[in-house]
Formats: C-alpha cells, structure tokens, sequence
C-alpha cells in the first residue's frame, strides 16, 4: 500500500478533487496537457492491492471519452467509489479546459423513481456536495429527503468539481426512499448547476437567499429548457426582504411545494445575535409558515446546528412543529431519529388520518374511483399521506396496530 | 514444506516450529485424552524462609533465571499499549548476548515496534502470539526466521496446559506485589486491573519472575498471582502505563455508520427476545461493540429488563451498568479503561478471571458457551459465515485473535462489521484467512441490515416482524459489490507460510502466507 504523496512535478493544466494521506473514499487527479506524446497515466491508490488495476482501466477508458490525446494523468486515490474517480477526472480534465463530452456514469434504476408534491419532508438531511464519502451510506439513517449541497458547503474554488460529484451522485448512489434534493447556487452560478442535475434524477432543486418571485421564475424556466421531468422547488427565505415577499414567493412557481427559512443570514441581515430562544427570529418563522400555508406549502424549518446537543434538537423540533412547520434540517445523521420521533403525529391527527384511510378503503371496497370524507374530495396523494401517517402514529406509540379492526367511526 | 489439508479445505503446514501439527478437524472434532503438562517440582528449601525473594535488576533476575539460547520467554498485555516489560526483557537478552529466543506474549501492540530490530538482529527467533501492526507486517514480509502462531486467547491457555508451549521465563508486570511474590493487578500507582493472561504462565513455567513497582508490606491481597509460583521479585520504576490501555480499540465510535450497526445489534437483542431478566452478555473491544452496550442499556431500562451477569473487557458503560443495578455481575478478563480498574477494586459484583475460567477449550467447560449472546469484530466474512480477524484481504497480518474464536462457543454470536471500508468488501465469496468456522457465526450485523445464518431458523423465526432490516448475504454481497466496484482482487502470495493459525483445540484451522 501507498500514501499518496506531493508529486514535486506541480504544473498541472487543470486538477481536481481532494489529496493527503488523510483522504477516504476520494481521490485527486490533475490534468497536464501536451502537444504530443500520448497518454501517461500515473497512479498511486490507497487500494492499489484491491482495485489498481481496474481503477486503471477506468481510468484509461474515461481519457478516451473525455477526448484527452496528448497529457499527463496523475491521480492520487484513496479509496474512491468508481463514479468518484470519474467525476474527478472530467472536473480535472474540464478545469484544463478540454471541451469534451461528458462522461456519465449509468443512471441506476433507482435514481429513475419519482416524487410526490405531498410527501412528508420531517428530516432533510445536508451532504455537502463536494464530500462523496458521506453520500454512500446516508439513506440508511432514514431521512425523508438528502440534500446535495452545492451552496453554502462547497468552498468557491471546489464549485465546477462538486458539481460534477452531484451529478454522479445522483445517477450512482442509492438514496433509497429518501427525496433527492439538490442546493444549488445563488444567481446565475444557480442557473448554471441546473444543467448537472436537471436530467440525472435530482426530484427537487433547493433555491437559498430567495429575496422575490423573480428568481424563482429564472430557476423554473431554465428548468423548463432542460427537462421535461417535474422537478419541484423550494425556495428558502434568509433576510428580511425575502420575509416581506414570502407570500409571492410561495406562489411563483407550480413547482414550489415548500418553503424554508435560514436564520443564520436572516439574523446577520437584521444585526442581531441568533439566540436559542429564538424571539429574534419569531416573527420570520410565523411569516414563512403563513406564507407557505396560504399558498398550500409545507414550511419546514432551519436546522440545528449543534450536532452533539439531541436534546436541544428534540425541544427545537417540538417548538417548530407548534408554530407550524412540518420538517426540521439535519446536518448529522443521528438527528434523524431524534426529529422524527419529535414529528409523532398526534392523537387529532392520527384520528383525522384514520378516518381518511377508512373513507378511501370502504371507496376501494364499493369499486368507487373517487374518495370522499363528508361532503370533500380527497385526492390520492392526501390519501397517501394518511397511509404514512397513520404508520407513524402506530409506530410512535400513537395508535393501536389493530386500529383498522375497532370499532369507530370517521 | 508438506503440508495437509484440514476439515475446512484449508492447505496447513505439517510441522509447525519443529513441532508436528495437527489440522483442523471440524468443530469439536479433536478429543484429546491422557494427562496435561505438569509444572516442575521445587522444594521450598531452595527459596529463603523470609519468602523476601526479591532481586534487584530484571538484568540480574533474567541471569538467575538462567537466560540462554533459544529458550522461550513469555510476557502479558494487561497494559494493552502501555506495556513497558517485553521490550526491556529483549533489551537485557540483547546486552547478554543471548540469540533465537522464543516470544510469547499474550498479546503485543504496537508499542513492540521496538523488537523488531531483536527479530533482524538474532535475539528474538520468532513470535508466537499475536502480531499487530508493524510486526505483522514484518511477519507477513517473510522476514520472520520461525513461523508466527497465532492462538485465541483460551488457546493459549490450552497450548501451555496441554504441553504445546512450555515456558522457561515468565516475565510478569505486577502493579502491587510483595517480597513473597503474591501479586495483583487492581491497585497501585499502575493498576491496570487483572492478571488473568498471566495466570497459566505463573503456574506452568519453570521460572516466574513479578516485576513490580508497587511493593507492599507482605501479604498483597488480594492475590490475583500466587506468590508459591513466583521465584523471583524485581522492584522497578514504573511496569507500564495505565493510560495507554485505552487504545483505539477501546473507544465509542462516533461514526454514524458504526452507532447505526450497533444499534442494528442492539434491536436484534431485544426483538428476539434474547434481552429478558438474567440473560447474559459480552460485547468486545472495539467502538462498535462498545456502542452496542449504550444502545442495550437503553432498552434494558425502557423494558425493565436486568442482566444476570455481563463478561467483560470491562469499560466505564459495563461498569455503569454494574454501578446502576443493570446487571449484579461483570466476570471480567481484561479492564479496556481506568474506570473498569477503579470498579474492579471497589465492586464486589466486578470478578476477575482467567482464560482458564472464560475460553480453556480443554476444561471441564468455561464461560464463553453459556453467554446468551456476543457482539465480536471481524476483518472479512464470506457468504458461508466464515469470518477471518487477523488479516486483511490484501494479505497482511494486522490483528490477534484474542478471545474471538472462545466466543464462538456462546448461543448467539453476532459479528458487527461495515459491509465494507473505504471502498474494500468485507462480505466476501471466501475469507482469505479462516479464523471462524461459520457454522458458529449466526448473525452478520452490518449498517445495512443483519444477514442471519440459515442454520439459524430459530433467530430467523424470532426476528420477523421486528424492527431491523433483514438481509440476505448474497444479496448484501451484491450491493457491496455494486457500490465498491466488483470484487477486489486477491493477494499475491508466496508458498512461504509466515504464521499458522491455531484453532481453540490446538488444531491448525488456516495459515497466512507471505506476499509476494
């Protein structure tokens, strides 16, 4: 086995990724481009012994795709997952400025499933975009949706390689059940990481620092020119402006399903200290709740950032969901468990949920193709979403298994 | 060198050290009779009637001893990293001149690096023990002039009981011992708990040497080693460093990865009902089998549940289970932290033991087999439930057994393992070095779900309907193989067997080869 050292041969044309004895599940390749000579390819793995030489292999046939002739390949791997190596190598070959294709990894069966408008979103797990190591395993913590994030984690030198890790992502990784959530940049930089998730299976595109219904309208119709897949949005408030204009936001796009707020610039823009109690923030909190109901949005609220304080987590998740949001930011994994144990449903809405899910089974049961609850119409994902839950509420204790067997009516 | 193949189609050497070896025969296929080895007779006579047999160098004691050519010297791990003594043993043998001595430690760490310059240099011959780190990848070079021989720790036992290994010096570093030569381990400015790996050694080799820097007025009670086995007492400055036995190995994880596999574990327990009033369990060293005793200890509470005994390694969480009336026992074999050394000398409930009492193969029982369930590490496992602890799949020797394979023996052994690590398997069509025999391993426990050994209806029956997901091996091989690229390549080995390892009966189960 090897580390992966400094090459003291530095005049790279274009490079990317992440290098040092330290690195897992990642690699760097650097590009230097030649006049003539063919391809040399140098290559020092932290699983040379396990995978060297079909990391080779991979590694030659994505010179070729890429259209690099005449360079010097170095990469220095320690451990990266195949559509890892991939992506740094077009990032680096990109960043030397080849204009070539791209070279996609397959998209996987999984990555082709769809969402739903009204899915619960009660934990949103962030990954930041450029760290594939934790995108591998994150389904497994059980969040309602992942967050690949391009924004706010991504260092501005690393943007054009994240990009491409996402994208990869995307097509390779299994997020399970999980919503597959993309955060994109603010402006024209957003505009421009559409193209890398539009068409690779990411279900809902995250807009920061929303401040009007204008910068919803440039994400939606640029989505318009990608794809015909129904990506949804969700756009997030962060300062007083955005606060003010919540409402226009919600409704300006048919792709919105939810709203979201971030404290952090929302209370750097009115200079005040972000306090645990919150008061500072209350009334953007009831703003962005109300904006979103009254467009028929779900809100769902910032995270918590301290990851080793679960307590302080479970009474925020408490607070939120009294004022009204329906779904809390996670940055680590193990608030997962903790916000959806804190998102139990209650007994009101377990009954309620109940008595949807009876109206829809006696309506399958009289072969009518439409559910009614008393005198209203319930579409199906709203029966869906009873069915889920009325599953939580068993499984948080809420309700009895054998529910559907007692006596009661809707 | 011929070799054999054994019970498991493994190729072992037929000669082991100068010493015929004997193949795996299938578990419980090897039933020896006769008598055990027996330690030499000494008359009291011969020792001073004060009982004060105190020496005033290692040096002068390792010469009274009668240190020479080839002998075998034996040292323990009851200070994990923070040993102090082996390494001063071949320091001395190094001054004296004296070549091809035989190690054999209970275990060694990577503090004993520095022996490797004995190895190059002649003194040392070979190790036969467990090598970690550097001196498993010395032995894995082929650069070892004997063979390695790895044992289980109640193998050990079972090798020095049965006459396998007999021990010229027994070296034994003794937190609190007196003149006489009674000696414990549970105080003194470096208690590091129990003395129980050196048990065998002070009653079986034929000169024991305590070396203490804790002398107290005779008697030293309590007695973990029996001064009546000791014939010679060296006063030093410090035998080991406490603090270093909480090695990596000994602390809570914090990989979210690794708390969700011990938390997979830990819901096993409880939805088959293994967790119930008086069960029992053991959870090794190692962040995820320590967080696997958080997790129980949660659930014990909600549930109202109390065990009937735990073994140890103890830690601080097994001993806030003993201190908050979660179990009234810990039988311990090994303290992992300070807060297990402090409660062993402070909790009647807090018992140490031997090999002899938890693993010896060759007794009338032991502990391991009644323990209701085992949460144990591994390096690889194939899709038969083999599983391999003591080499990588490029080939290289970097862990001991321990007490792996005597756990085997208990009614529910799960092996807590990521399905891979940093892009390498470890679910694998066949183990590259056989420690375990699958037909032992009943549970595969992994961040994505438990695989349950299909010799196992009655576990597969008890956890339908529970809380974690249930995997089929094949099918986790798959996935692992999908996410980490197909399947790695194999080693490139030589024909030269550099270490054989010793299965819990004495016989050769698999050997690690040199790497080419």
């Amino acid at each position: 086995m090897s580390t992966p050292q400094e090459s003291p041969h530095e005049t790279w044309t274009g490079s990317a990724g992440a290098r040092g004895p330290k690195v897992r599940s990642d690699c760097w390749a650097g590009v230097e481009l030649r006049e003539s000579g063919g391809l040399e390819l140098e290559l020092v793995s932290k699983v040379e012994s396990y995978y060297g030489d079909g990391i080779r292999s991979l590694l030659r046939a994505g010179c070729e795709a890429l259209g690099l002739v005449n360079a010097k390949v170095r990469v220095e791997d320690g451990g990266a997952y195949p559509w890892v190596l991939m992506a740094r190598l077009e990032a680096a070959v990109k960043d030397a400025d080849v204009a070539g294709e791209d070279w996609l990894p397959e998209l996987e069966a999984f990555a082709t499933t769809s969402t739903s408008r009204d899915r619960f979103r009660r934990s949103r797990l962030y990954l930041p975009g450029n760290e594939p190591k934790y995108m591998v395993n994150a389904a497994l913590h059980g969040p309602d949706a992942i967050i690949l994030d391009l924004e706010d984690s991504v260092a501005p030198s690393a943007k054009s390689a994240a990009r491409v890790i996402v994208r990869n992502a995307l097509r390779q990784v299994d997020f399970g059940t999980a919503e597959r959530m993309v955060r994109i940049n603010q402006g024209e930089m957003g505009l421009a990481d559409l193209s890398f998730i539009a068409e690779h299976g990411c279900h809902l595109v995250i807009i920061p620092k929303v401040e009007d219904a204008e910068e919803v309208h440039a994400v939606d119709a640029r989505l318009r020119e990608l794809t015909d897949a129904p990506v949804l949005l969700m756009p997030i408030i962060e300062s007083a402006k955005g606060v003010m204009n919540a409402y226009s936001i919600a409704t300006a796009s048919e792709r919105n399903v939810a709203l979201t707020i971030g404290l952090e610039d929302y209370t750097a823009d009115l200079g005040v200290q972000r306090t645990k109690e919150g008061r500072e923030s209350l009334f953007a909190r009831q703003a962005v709740i109300n904006a979103a109901r009254a467009a028929g949005l779900q809100a769902l609220d910032t995270v918590h950032s301290d990851v080793s304080d679960p307590e302080g987590l479970r009474a925020a998740v408490l607070e939120a969901r009294g004022l009204g949001f329906e779904g809390k930011g996670c940055i680590h994994p193990r608030q997962i468990p903790i916000v959806h144990e804190a998102f139990v449903p209650s007994e009101a809405e377990a009954s309620k949920a109940c008595a949807i899910v009876r109206a829809f089974r006696d309506a399958e049961a009289r072969g009518l193709g439409v559910v009614s609850l008393g005198s209203k119409m319930i579409d199906p994902p709203v029966v869906k979403r009873a069915l889920k839950t009325v599953e939580q509420a068993v499984q948080g204790g809420v309700l009895d298994a054998s529910w559907e067997s007692e006596e009661g009516g809707s | 060198m011929s070799s054999l193949e054994n019970f498991a189609g493994r190729q072992v050497p037929a000669e082991i050290n100068g010493r015929d070896a004997i193949p795996y025969m299938g578990v419980g296929g090897r039933k020896m009779t006769g008598r055990k080895a027996a330690p030499l007779i000494r008359s009291a006579a011969d020792y001073p009637a004060s009982g004060d047999k105190r020496t005033p160098s290692l040096k002068e004691a390792l010469v009274n001893a009668g240190l020479r050519d080839g002998m075998v010297i034996s040292t323990h791990h009851h200070f994990r990293n923070g040993d102090l003594i082996a390494n001063q043993v071949f320091d001395v043998a190094k001054e004296l001149g004296v070549k091809d001595l035989v190690w054999f430690p209970s275990a060694s760490f990577p503090c004993h690096e520095h022996l490797i310059q004995y190895l190059e240099d002649g003194t040392i011959h070979h190790i036969e023990g467990s090598m970690n780190g550097p001196l498993g990848a010395f032995c894995t070079a082929g650069k070892m002039r004997g063979m390695g021989v790895l044992r289980s720790h109640g193998g050990r036992w079972q090798a020095i009981s049965d006459g396998d290994m007999s021990i010229d010096i027994a070296v034994i570093a003794a937190p609190t011992a007196d003149v006489f030569g009674n000696a414990t381990g549970d105080r003194g400015p470096s208690a590091c708990g129990l003395l129980g790996f050196a048990l065998a050694d002070s009653i079986y080799a034929d000169h024991v040497i305590a070396v203490t820097d804790n002398l107290v007025p005779f008697p030293c009670l309590p007695w973990q080693i029996q001064g009546n086995n000791v014939d010679q007492v060296v006063e030093v400055e410090q035998v080991g460093i406490p603090e270093k036995i909480v090695s990596g190995t000994t602390q809570i994880t914090k990989s979210p990865d690794r708390l969700l596999i011990a938390e997979h574990c830990a819901k096993f327990v409880r939805d088959t009902g293994i967790m119930r009033d008086g069960f029992s369990f053991q959870a090794g060293a190692g962040g995820t089998a320590l967080s696997f005793a958080i997790y129980l200890k949660e659930m014990m509470i909600k549930a109202g549940v109390t065990a009937g005994f735990v073994r140890g390694g103890s830690n601080k969480y097994l001993v806030e289970m003993l201190e908050e009336g979660l179990t009234p026992v810990i039988l311990d074999g090994q303290t992992f932290d300070l807060d297990g050394v402090r409660s062993m000398r402070e909790n009647e409930g807090h018992q140490n033991t031997s090999p002899f009492t938890s693993y010896n193969f060759h007794g009338k029982g032991n502990f391991a087999s009644m323990l209701d369930v085992v949460i144990l590490g591994a390096t690889e496992v194939d899709t038969d439930f083999n599983a391999n602890v003591v080499t990588h799949t490029d080939g290289r020797l970097l862990h001991g057994i321990g007490g792996w394979q005597n756990c085997l023996a208990s009614k529910c052994t799960i092996l807590a393992v990521p399905s891979f690590r940093n892009r390498i398997p470890v679910i694998l069509d066949e183990v590259t070095t056989l420690c375990g025999p699958g037909e032992l391993i009943d549970v595969i426990a992994t961040e994505r779900g438990l695989c349950i050994n299909p010799r196992r209806t009655d576990l597969i029956e008890a956890s339908k309907g529970g809380s974690v997901p249930i995997l089929g091996i094949h099918d986790l091989k798959r996935e692992v193989e999908r996410i980490c690229g197909g399947s790695p390549q194999r080693a490139k080995t030589t024909d030269q067997v550099v270490a054989a390892i010793q299965w819990v009966d004495g016989t050769t189960i698999d050997c690690v080869r040199g790497l080419s």
